[in-house]
């Protein structure tokens, strides 16, 4: 038990001071029938450091992880390389284990750490505002259809088809609770498809119309021009919410506030962030500054002190749940803040010249890849435009080939079927990714291994 | 009792004289640094990493190629480290000192934790990966369901969601699930007035009206009054136990069993269950749905607010409703994940997925590591131990500061006083901002809301007697200078990175991103 300093005769004294004959005392206000009279039974008894490691160290050997394979996995968590200094400086005692900054005057590391973040978010998108970071991606994009619905006083929310299958479970899971109205659709995986179902979006809106959703690079990859559907939104007083996967991609396309979107929301997971099985992960949020008393989560700001020197605050809570209770714009009591200090950290060290020559190494080594891959016969590139991600319709279903891949110990994609199960005409489809941690042999290895899976 | 009394005062002509010494050129003095922002420095063309030159081919971008630069400014690698490495020292910390935020848990980060998340075949491996290459991962999130499960005394938990406010509304919305189940459309939810300001705000999050019920004088829920608004269009009570008072709810097994007869669910937030955990288990008082902040009980680090993670246990009656994805045990040992696909034969009643992937994967690896070096035997004495430091502040204070329940029994992991007695406008700020100057971090203020000027202090089992007495002398110091209307505590900190800091002007005039007066061009 080396996380505990008191010793027995600490003890005996502190009860002493107390005035409690035993430990017992201290707990007469259980009932007796629910008072456990030793360790639960059961459970084993504390263990030393080297055993422990010992016992995590054999289970995490029972995954492959993604440095030991070709590795091509995404649809909404990304593998990039991370520089060393962005775990150093998030494992400083003085990060790691501080709290929320309730106490400013020392608390200015974390404040102005989540300030520039909170600047560097609303540049990446493009952006009057944002703020101090989102459980993830998903739930950030949950939190942005009920603030649509608050601005716009309307609840019906159309999402497109190209929106991560996941955001959009997690979007009807709450609906159904909140009486919100959700459009939904599943994507086209026909060749050379235009990139979205933009014209049954723009077909869609209506005066009823709370928020249109979008994301871009959608969930096959596809990247898309959204001001057409901006303008119409806005030409019916509907927001346009656009929602990000993959930040990197914003080094290379047009940010979604450029293209008129009113709330940009987004996974931050690729920068900064590791895969860590799906979390923690990082939730980015940004708005117009109108909005900005509608918008969830926490927000650092300018201030001075008494002394007149610049210093930075938690801002407008009257909005949180702690002051407003049940009329608090969302429920959200923690944030992401570490993970919100390594994507800043990361996006710091890349810099905007880095994280431009990021994203077209990204780029190219997808273009590249896919150019490969459409070679294997019978397969066939679905997008027309993409970033760093792309569909493969193979000529057998998708599962059954990423599952033999693996047994060779190539991670070669995500298959639709296990994103939209039971969607037959999606069972063909392989989303690849191809980051900069992959390189032109792990292509190569995968397409032949494609090749004879295919013959096979 | 004296040795209480032998907290260092902070002699007044000491801080004015910190305040007013000379202006350095720098601005830095001596180890106390001042840093600008990374937008100051015009560095819109450095780069702190070395990337290869990106082979030359034909963009499939679609025509949506940037064309404005961003304005990310970029640091060099020794920059970087130097910039965040000084911010990093205008923040207070657990490893710093006693961090004594009641109601937050701030104790000891072991970093064996950090170690074991870091683990590549934990932290590389991706949420989507076929679920053969996983089977180590999804043996972590089992083994942990069966520490909390058996912890709590249980029937099942959910492990995704992502942190305790999200842990809530798991577990309301399983609550509502089997309202609908049952055909019944209950709509109010009762949450007592001691009750986390989450609470309330995830209730009507998902769709719920919110009643509230007082609390007696002695700082408990009030049963007569919640057992009297009981009907049928009540679908639950919402419980803090621990309570925000820092004390047991002796009426716990009595509540949910009128809630339950009148046909309710009971949530309780177990924000405080590092206060019981090993000696009580929440199913014995009859709780249906409890989210565990494994950030709190199980010691992950907060990282200057988040991240957390909420998972929630069920009991037999609500388990059916749990949401997706959720990991099974398969007769061959090996496990699979019940997602979407499946959930319609393994687990019907689901009421679906509340986040993208499987949970805060790294929160449970650092929990379960912290779980296995405690075993059942530590976490018992880790309860035993945050109850007896508690009490042992509330018993060396008590005579100095109102501790307005200090006759409602033993406090449990934290110890409530108020603003009672402090000299004509002195307030509970004035005492965290002198205790800053001691050099701790305050206890936290105006919460619980029942209690006017309330400080809620937390020490947790990780701090020892010796850290204990030299805080709880602090804390004499500082409230003996309120007592006496000491000026110069309305100046504090006077020794900290800024002294006390405006947050009404921020909050009127909001800025919430830099803004330059114009960007440069970023370099091509």
């Amino acid at each position: 038990m080396r996380y505990l300093p008191l010793t027995d005769a600490d003890r005996s004294a502190m009860l002493a001071r107390i005035g409690a004959a035993s430990i017992d005392d201290l707990f007469v206000d259980v009932p007796e029938a629910a008072r456990l009279a030793g360790p639960i039974a059961g459970l084993p008894a504390h263990a030393s450091e080297l055993a422990v490691e010992r016992h995590m160290s054999r289970l995490a050997r029972r995954n492959l992880s993604a440095g030991e394979a070709p590795f091509f996995l995404g649809c909404g968590a990304y593998r990039h390389h991370v520089p060393a200094s962005v775990d150093h400086l998030i494992q400083r005692g003085e990060f790691l284990t501080s709290y929320t900054p309730y106490q400013p005057e020392i608390a200015q590391g974390t404040l102005q750490a989540l300030f520039e973040f909170q600047t560097q978010v609303a540049r990446l998108f493009g952006c009057d505002v944002a703020n101090a970071s989102m459980y993830d991606g998903s739930t950030a994009c949950w939190e942005a259809i009920t603030m649509a619905r608050r601005v716009t006083k309307r609840d019906k929310a159309i999402l497109s088809a190209g929106l991560h299958p996941h955001y959009v479970s997690l979007a009807k899971t709450m609906a159904r609770f909140t009486g919100d109205r959700l459009d939904a659709a599943i994507p086209d995986l026909t060749p050379g498809a235009p990139g979205d179902d933009m014209a049954r979006l723009l077909a869609a809106i209506d005066g009823e119309t709370s928020c249109v959703v979008v994301q871009n690079p959608n969930i096959l990859g596809h990247v898309a021009d959204l001001s057409e559907l901006a303008a119409r939104c806005h030409e019916k007083g509907a927001l346009l919410v656009a929602v990000v996967t993959e930040p990197v991609a914003l080094g290379a396309i047009r940010s979604p506030g450029e293209m008129g979107a009113d709330i940009v929301v987004g996974e931050g997971q690729s920068i900064g962030v590791g895969l860590n099985f799906g979390g923690p992960y990082v939730g980015l949020f940004a708005c117009a500054e109108k909005h900005v008393r509608q918008m969830p989560g926490r927000l650092a700001g300018v201030t001075a002190d008494a002394d007149g020197q610049r210093g930075f605050v938690l801002t407008l809570s009257t909005r949180e749940q702690h002051i407003r209770r049940e009329k608090a714009t969302s429920n959200i009591c923690t944030n992401a803040g570490l993970c919100a200090l390594a994507f800043s950290v990361h996006l710091t060290l890349l810099g905007e010249t880095g994280l431009r020559r990021l994203a077209e190494l990204n780029h190219a080594g997808a273009v590249a890849a896919a150019e490969r891959l459409a070679q294997v016969p019978g397969v066939e590139l679905v997008n027309g435009a993409f970033f760093n991600e792309f569909t493969l319709k193979l000529p057998r279903e998708a599962r059954p080939v990423v599952r033999s891949l693996a047994d060779k110990g190539i991670l070669g994609g995500v298959s639709l079927g296990r994103l939209y199960p039971g969607e037959a005409a999606l069972a063909g489809g392989l989303v690849v990714a191809v980051t900069e941690t992959a390189s032109a042999e792990d292509v190569e290895t995968l397409a032949q291994a494609l090749e004879a899976e295919i013959a096979a | 009792m004296s040795m209480n009394s032998e907290g260092r005062v902070t002699r007044p002509e000491t801080a004015a004289a910190a305040s007013q010494a000379p202006a350095t050129f720098t601005g830095n003095r001596a180890l106390m640094l001042e840093e600008g922002l990374i937008f100051e420095r015009d560095d819109y063309a450095r780069t702190g990493v070395d990337l290869p030159e990106p082979p030359r081919v034909a963009g499939r971008l679609g025509g949506l190629e940037r064309n404005r630069p961003i304005g990310l400014p970029g640091l060099t690698e020794p920059e970087a480290v130097r910039h965040y490495t000084r911010l990093s020292r205008q923040n207070y910390a657990i490893d710093l000192g006693l961090f004594p935020l009641g109601s937050c848990t701030m104790k000891h980060n072991p970093r064996l934790n950090e170690k074991m998340a870091r683990l590549p075949g934990f932290a590389d491996i991706h949420p989507l990966a076929p679920v053969d290459t996983v089977q180590g991962a999804l043996a972590v999130i089992d083994e942990l369901a069966h520490w909390l499960v058996t912890l709590t005394g249980m029937h099942a938990v959910a492990m995704s969601p992502k942190a305790g406010a999200h842990g809530e509304l798991c577990g309301l919305l399983a609550i509502r699930s089997a309202h609908d189940a049952a055909g019944s459309d209950r709509s109010v939810i009762l949450v007592p007035e001691s009750a986390h300001g989450t609470n309330p705000a995830t209730a009507a999050f998902c769709g719920y009206k919110v009643e509230n019920i007082p609390a007696t004088a002695d700082g408990r829920v009030d049963l007569a009054a919640l057992t009297a608004r009981l009907g049928p269009d009540v679908a639950g009570v919402m419980i803090t136990n621990p309570n925000t008072c820092g004390l047991f709810e002796r009426d716990m097994k009595r509540i949910s069993d009128a809630v339950h007869e009148a046909g309710g669910y009971v949530y309780c937030d177990g924000a405080n269950f590092n206060a019981i955990v090993g000696r009580v288990r929440p199913g014995d008082l009859g709780v249906d749905a409890m989210h565990i902040n494994l950030h709190k009980t199980f010691s992950t680090p907060h990282g200057g607010g988040g991240p957390g993670s909420g998972p929630v246990v069920l009991s037999e009656a609500l388990a059916p409703y749990a949401p997706l994805p959720f990991v099974a045990r398969q007769a061959d040992g090996g496990f699979k994940l019940v997602e979407e696909e499946t959930a319609g034969e393994d687990h019907p009643g689901s009421f679906g997925r509340m986040t993208a992937f499987h949970g805060q994967m790294g929160m449970f690896t650092r929990a379960l590591t912290y779980i296995l070096s405690h075993g059942a035997d530590g976490l018992r004495q880790v309860s035993e131990d945050a109850v007896l430091n508690a009490n042992y502040v509330l018993r060396s204070l008590d005579d100095l500061l109102e501790a307005p329940f200090g006759d409602s029994g033993p406090c449990m992991h934290e110890a409530l006083f108020s603003d009672e007695g402090l000299a004509q406008g002195f307030t509970t700020l004035d005492i965290a901002k002198g205790l800053i100057d001691e050099g701790f971090h305050p206890m936290t203020m105006y919460f619980p809301l029942v209690v006017h000027g309330a400080m809620l202090i937390e020490p947790t089992e990780t701090e020892s007697k010796a850290a204990l007495d030299q805080f709880i002398g602090a804390l004499r110091s500082v409230a003996g200078r309120a007592r006496a209307g000491d000026e110069a505590l309305k100046a504090a900190p006077a020794f900290a990175p800024r002294r006390r800091l405006d947050e009404t002007a921020a909050a009127r005039k909001p800025v919430l991103v830099w803004k330059d007066e114009a960007l440069p061009q970023a370099a091509e």
